[in-house]
């Protein structure tokens, strides 16, 4: 079941996507990959779009895909980072947004620390604006780029069981991909330490996990998180060290349940921490088709904003 | 709903088909550095028709064909009611140097073919392009773009629409016209 467009103008969160649109923009993404797997790999489709990517948050993969996607649809790109710019200064978000829109400017991909922020631009402005991350809360491109790598090894999502391991707090990622898997009809569990694990996450219809070697045995498909120390103001658990001893990811643990698991990580990795060296360079792992799917979905899902009317 | 109007119907048609093989084989002798590109959807049907009869003429099999995907080269994708649906490009061999014959059963505004001519662009640089059409409606061209070689002319006024019937889709070969559109 597809549509013939998206039921929305924005990228949100996968929470405002229907199963419908995500089904519309893995095929859309389909013929994408076959353009970057070209010689030349660029098509004229957004030559009459600007684009501009205001990140108020650090990131080096998600900026970089959206960047090549846009440039690879021949959309005018602007950079924008909040460590150079007026908001130092004192600017609102929403002044700073008008500003970079009063240059004439189609679309805004945008990644902001605060949970909502992506939302609250929606309610004020009038381009489109895809949801790079928003603070704790949703990070759908990721989501959709994931549930497609999955899709591409395991068939179908629906009745699969996908599950999460590490920081599921903090973690954007975790909460549009169980949202997305939901959507596309698999079974979703999370699996880290107590401290890490939101407290009544049963409500979103995801079983919950403390033990890893279970959990393996349970799943096909592991999508593995970093600790995202950067969000947490206080201890969630004793050391690194110990983290990595009871919910890092090894080879003995795969190989114990004696099956296939696709390993999957939306980096950036840590190695020796979330996920072993070996895990993460094993045939099984695959963290780079996932990174080459990201711009396929992120040019499927600028394209058929672009076409929306 | 009224009914199109066959302007060539099946006998006709395979004579139209088997005329344009023997054009071009008189072009294009054995076809070697030679390569059939049909545009999707429907080009795409009739290049493997016309691929079939020149191998059957030549008694040879080894013709080059590929499918060239068009959707997101068109001008006029942020202009359009809704958004339209790309098929799949597949070359799977080298332009670069090729003689390319572009198929496509209908030769309208010429707008297909010059977005069809940019997609070939990103496949390497050909060392020749030439057109070849089923229906060419000389008199609704909005872009200075003609065919090499042409199946049946069609004079007709900008609303009436033209459309081809395969019989691998539809069952029989025909072309048809309409008033508008809205007949079809």
């Amino acid at each position: 079941m597809t549509g013939s467009q998206l039921s929305t103008k924005h990228v949100l969160g996968i929470k405002y996507l229907t199963e419908a649109d995500i089904r519309l923009i893995f095929k859309t993404a389909e013929n994408f990959k076959e353009v970057i797997n070209r010689p030349i790999k660029k098509v004229p489709s957004l030559r009459d779009v600007t684009v501009a990517n205001l990140f108020f948050e650090n990131s080096t993969r998600t900026r970089l895909s959206f960047e090549l996607a846009e440039k690879r649809l021949s959309a005018d790109v602007v950079n924008f980072s909040a460590s150079s710019s007026s908001v130092k200064k004192g600017e609102t978000l929403l002044d700073t947004v008008n500003n970079i829109l009063s240059m004439k400017v189609d679309m805004v991909v945008m990644r902001h620390p605060a949970p909502g922020a992506a939302y609250f631009l929606s309610q004020h402005i009038d381009a489109n604006i895809i949801n790079a991350g928003d603070g704790t809360h949703e990070h759908p491109t990721q989501a959709l780029l994931d549930a497609y790598s999955m899709q591409e090894q395991v068939g179908d999502l629906a009745g699969k069981k996908i599950a999460i391991f590490g920081d599921i707090l903090h973690s954007r990622v975790a909460l549009s991909n169980i949202f997305c898997l939901q959507k596309l009809g698999a079974k979703v569990r999370v699996c880290g330490p107590p401290t890490l694990i939101p407290k009544y996450i049963e409500k979103l219809g995801v079983s919950v996990s403390y033990s890893v070697a279970e959990t393996m045995a349970w799943c096909d498909v592991a999508n593995l998180l970093r600790i995202q120390l950067e969000r947490q103001d206080i201890k969630f658990f004793p050391s690194i060290r110990e983290y990595a001893q009871y919910f890092g990811i090894n080879q003995d643990i795969i190989d114990k349940t004696g099956k296939k698991i696709v390993i999957m990580h939306p980096g950036p990795i840590n190695r020796g921490v979330e996920i072993s060296s070996e895990v993460a360079d094993s045939p099984g792992s695959i963290i780079l088709q996932q990174v080459e799917n990201g711009v396929a979905i992120r040019m499927a899902i600028l394209y058929l904003l672009a076409a929306k009317r | 709903m009224k009914k199109g109007r066959t302007i060539l119907e099946k006998e006709r048609f395979s004579l139209t088909l088997e005329r344009l093989c023997h054009q071009l084989i008189e072009r294009y002798d054995n076809f070697e550095d030679t390569c059939l590109v049909g545009i999707q959807t429907s080009g795409v049907v009739m290049a493997s028709r016309i691929r079939k009869g020149l191998q059957e003429i030549l008694k040879i099999k080894n013709i080059q064909n590929g499918n060239l995907d068009i959707t997101f080269y068109r001008d006029d994708f942020r202009i359009r009611e809704k958004p339209l649906h790309p098929s799949k490009t597949s070359i799977d061999f080298d332009l670069e140097n090729k003689k390319v014959i572009l198929v496509d059963d209908v030769l309208y505004t010429g707008r297909t073919i010059q977005a069809a001519m940019s997609a070939l662009q990103d496949h390497g640089r050909p060392s020749q392009v030439e057109m070849l059409t089923l229906v060419d409606r000389r008199f609704n061209r909005h872009l200075p773009i003609r065919a090499d070689y042409v199946g049946i002319t069609v004079d007709s006024i900008d609303e009436a629409y033209v459309q081809v019937e395969w019989a691998e889709e539809k069952g029989e070969d025909k072309v048809l016209l309409f008033g508008s559109k809205r007949e079809k």
